[in-house]
């Protein structure tokens, strides 16, 4: 029997070299007539070990990394095909503690199947969510979504069971499912992850949804920033159309669905849910009022189902193991798992799923490692760019919708970007305005004119220019977009401005005191 | 040898028949004009617009909304830099003025011998592996100086 080799596909680790490797491996295979088999997976999420190569043993799989081109031919010498050691020896992947202290469930397969093979993902429990769903009846099957607690994993938060339970709700006509797979934010890569390692999951999560809500049809808005995922998941459609997972009476059960892929073309307010909707319409992605909310009125007027790539890949695993199962993880009314992404400055980047209640400090500090330059860590970005900056006064807020709401701040789609001491608060409350002028769809006035307003005035505090009456502009302007924006882009972007400045005050020019009272 | 097409109504009428009875043909017929042209050339809206029963204002209106949709062809390769808040915590503004001065060109510009058009990003979801950068479709992470300048020789190349 062939001996198997595992090297991601994954875009992450391609970026850093992992198809030079997976060809030093072919070459080499080749010349010495070795007995390999090279599968190409999705990536595990420890992108600080990428290029990971795995090699299956007897005792499960050893990994080395992050290994050059030019290691292989040591690597083979050593005898890694026994998974012998060597100095770039991992030992089992799954024992290396980044990984085994996960509670993997979204991301159960990725890392560890073939994306391209609908065969795999189904030896790998693949679709026994969708079997389940077909067995027990639509209604049977929102109640079951609905109990696992699950909450739009887009920023949201939205309980996704409910909306489905309102479009399922809606008279019997033409429906829609919608994925929002814009993934801009960010110091976010959890989308992309899945899409590319196990795009199987995403069809099944979507394809439960057509069911639950008598949709025959649905689309993926994927960003164009990402070709590799856009490629991933044709494949995946095409793989499972040939298998009868998409098309007519899908697994021999009674219902039609199918779906497509459509790209988006680089306008960040995209990712908001009604501006994708207009987007998918063919018009410019100006945002929506609501209501109507999408699940009565959405694409092309119809019904619709839009949620994000987390919430619908995370629907196999609660059908195959029930809701209770799901909620059982988690705290408050946060629950099951957040994949949490760590990026910018840090020395373990990559993607850490786990239950809902861990702190920042601990994700920081003992998971992720502290920064990747070796400096103190000053400041952690969580949610995107419309999310709150943390000092590391507040690391002992654990990670759950509510929380990080009463800090002031927002989990988001989990994204978290640490800066070192370096970094320059009033620059990036700076960068926060101007990404909110140039994203702004430009239908609401808070945001279109508020945020070009907020760079002037940034502009003005940094140069010293009458600095205490336009610190108290700024946070009035803040207000005024918080609460008088249409969505989340205005609404949001004070969270980085004013945490920023209450939390940094002194990049400001300001003192911390002043600010204080202000509140 | 150019990458794109010169402007060809026939063409461009073959692309818009082939799309233009899906829903929302908009944008898939924009992607498509923008992979064979290097860009949304203006003679193509009216086509669009008849054929999608849309007037030009509004046709005019959505392309111009997406920073995707060129009105010029880029160079012959396209190096694009993200300068988004993950990879700011990296570096990148450095590298961001680096790859301007070795090129002689501003972000969105295109250097004299038109073999590379440098473009800001705002995230490529390789914010694990940042500073990240796209050359074409093909992506690099954990950047720095020199891996920055081997990347510009070779897009020059």
């Amino acid at each position: 029997m062939s001996i198997r080799i595992y090297i991601s596909r994954d875009s992450g680790a391609l970026c850093v070299g992992a198809q030079e490797v997976a060809t030093q491996f072919f070459k080499l295979a080749e010349q010495r007539g070795l007995d390999v088999e090279i599968v190409r997976t999705g990536s595990r999420g420890m992108y600080w070990l990428e290029p990971l190569v795995e090699v299956a043993c007897p005792e499960g799989r050893v990994g080395y990394g992050p290994v050059k081109p030019s290691d292989v031919e040591d690597l083979l010498k050593a005898g890694m095909l026994d998974g012998k050691a060597h100095r770039l020896s991992l030992g089992l992947v799954e024992e290396i503690p980044f990984f085994k202290n996960q509670t993997r469930l979204t991301f159960k397969n990725c890392g560890i199947i073939d994306p391209r093979s609908l065969e795999d993902y189904k030896a790998h429990g693949g679709y026994k969510g969708l079997a389940k769903a077909i067995e027990i009846g639509p209604e049977a099957t929102v109640e079951e979504v609905v109990n696992s607690g699950l909450r739009g994993r887009g920023g949201a938060g939205f309980p996704t069971g409910i909306k489905w339970r309102t479009v399922a709700a809606t008279p019997p006509q033409q429906k829609y499912i919608v994925c929002n797979a814009d993934e801009g934010d960010s110091g976010t890569f959890a989308d992309r992850m899945i899409m590319e390692g196990d795009p199987f999951v995403l069809i099944e999560g979507m394809t439960i949804a057509g069911i639950v809500v008598g949709a025959n049809y649905g689309y993926i808005y994927i960003r164009s920033e990402y070709p590799d995922a856009v490629e991933a998941m044709e494949i995946a459609i095409r793989e499972a159309r040939a298998g009868g997972m998409l098309g007519k009476k899908i697994a021999g059960s009674k219902y039609d669905y199918d779906m497509e892929v459509r790209v988006g073309a680089g306008a960040y307010v995209c990712g908001e849910e009604t501006s994708l909707l207009e987007s998918l319409e063919g018009k410019r992605g100006e945002v929506r009022a609501k209501p109507p909310l999408p699940a009565h009125i959405g694409l092309f007027g119809k019904p619709t189902v839009i949620n994000n790539v987390l919430s619908l890949a995370s629907v196999p695993i609660i059908m195959a193991e029930g809701g209770a199962h799901y909620r059982d993880y988690g705290m408050g009314r946060s629950r099951g798992t957040m994949p949490i992404q760590l990026a910018g400055n840090i020395k373990h980047g990559g993607l850490y799923e786990t239950a809902f209640g861990i702190t920042l400090g601990a994700l920081v500090d003992e998971i992720g490692g502290g920064t990747r330059s070796g400096r103190p860590v000053r400041a952690v970005q969580v949610g995107g760019p419309l999310g709150a900056y943390f000092p590391r006064e507040l690391f002992e807020t654990p990670f759950d919708y509510e929380a990080f709401t009463a800090a002031d701040g927002l989990i988001g789609h989990g994204g978290v970007v640490v800066f070192d001491d370096s970094v320059d608060m009033a620059k990036q409350a700076r960068f926060a305005m101007e990404f909110c002028a140039i994203e702004s769809c430009g239908k609401c006035t808070p945001c279109r004119i508020g945020s070009t307003r907020g760079v002037e005035l940034m502009d003005k505090i940094v140069a010293g220019e009458d600095r205490d009456a336009n610190l108290v502009v700024l946070e009035d302007l803040c207000h005024t977009m918080k609460l008088g924006s249409l969505c989340a882009l205005g609404g949001f972007t004070p969270y980085p401005v004013m945490s920023a400045l209450t939390h940094f005050p002194e990049d400001f020019g300001a003192e911390k005191k002043r600010l204080a009272a202000a509140e | 040898m150019p990458r794109y097409e010169p402007w060809n109504a026939d063409r461009a009428g073959e692309i818009i028949a082939r799309h233009r009875h899906e829903e929302g043909a908009a944008l898939p017929i924009l992607h498509e004009l923008q992979a064979v042209f290097g860009c949304v050339p203006e003679a193509a809206i009216p086509l669009m617009a008849e054929a999608l029963n849309l007037s030009r204002a509004e046709l005019h209106g959505t392309v111009t909304f997406y920073h995707d949709f060129r009105k010029e062809p880029p160079g012959r390769r396209v190096l694009k830099l993200c300068r988004a808040e993950s990879c700011q915590a990296t570096g990148s503004d450095a590298l961001a003025a680096r790859a301007e001065a070795k090129l002689g060109v501003e972000m969105g510009g295109t250097n004299t011998d038109r073999s590379v058009t440098l473009e800001a990003v705002y995230c490529l979801g390789l914010c694990h592996s940042s500073p990240a950068a796209m050359l074409d479709k093909q992506v690099y992470g954990m950047l720095d100086d020199a891996k920055l300048d081997r990347l510009i020789d070779e897009a020059q190349r």
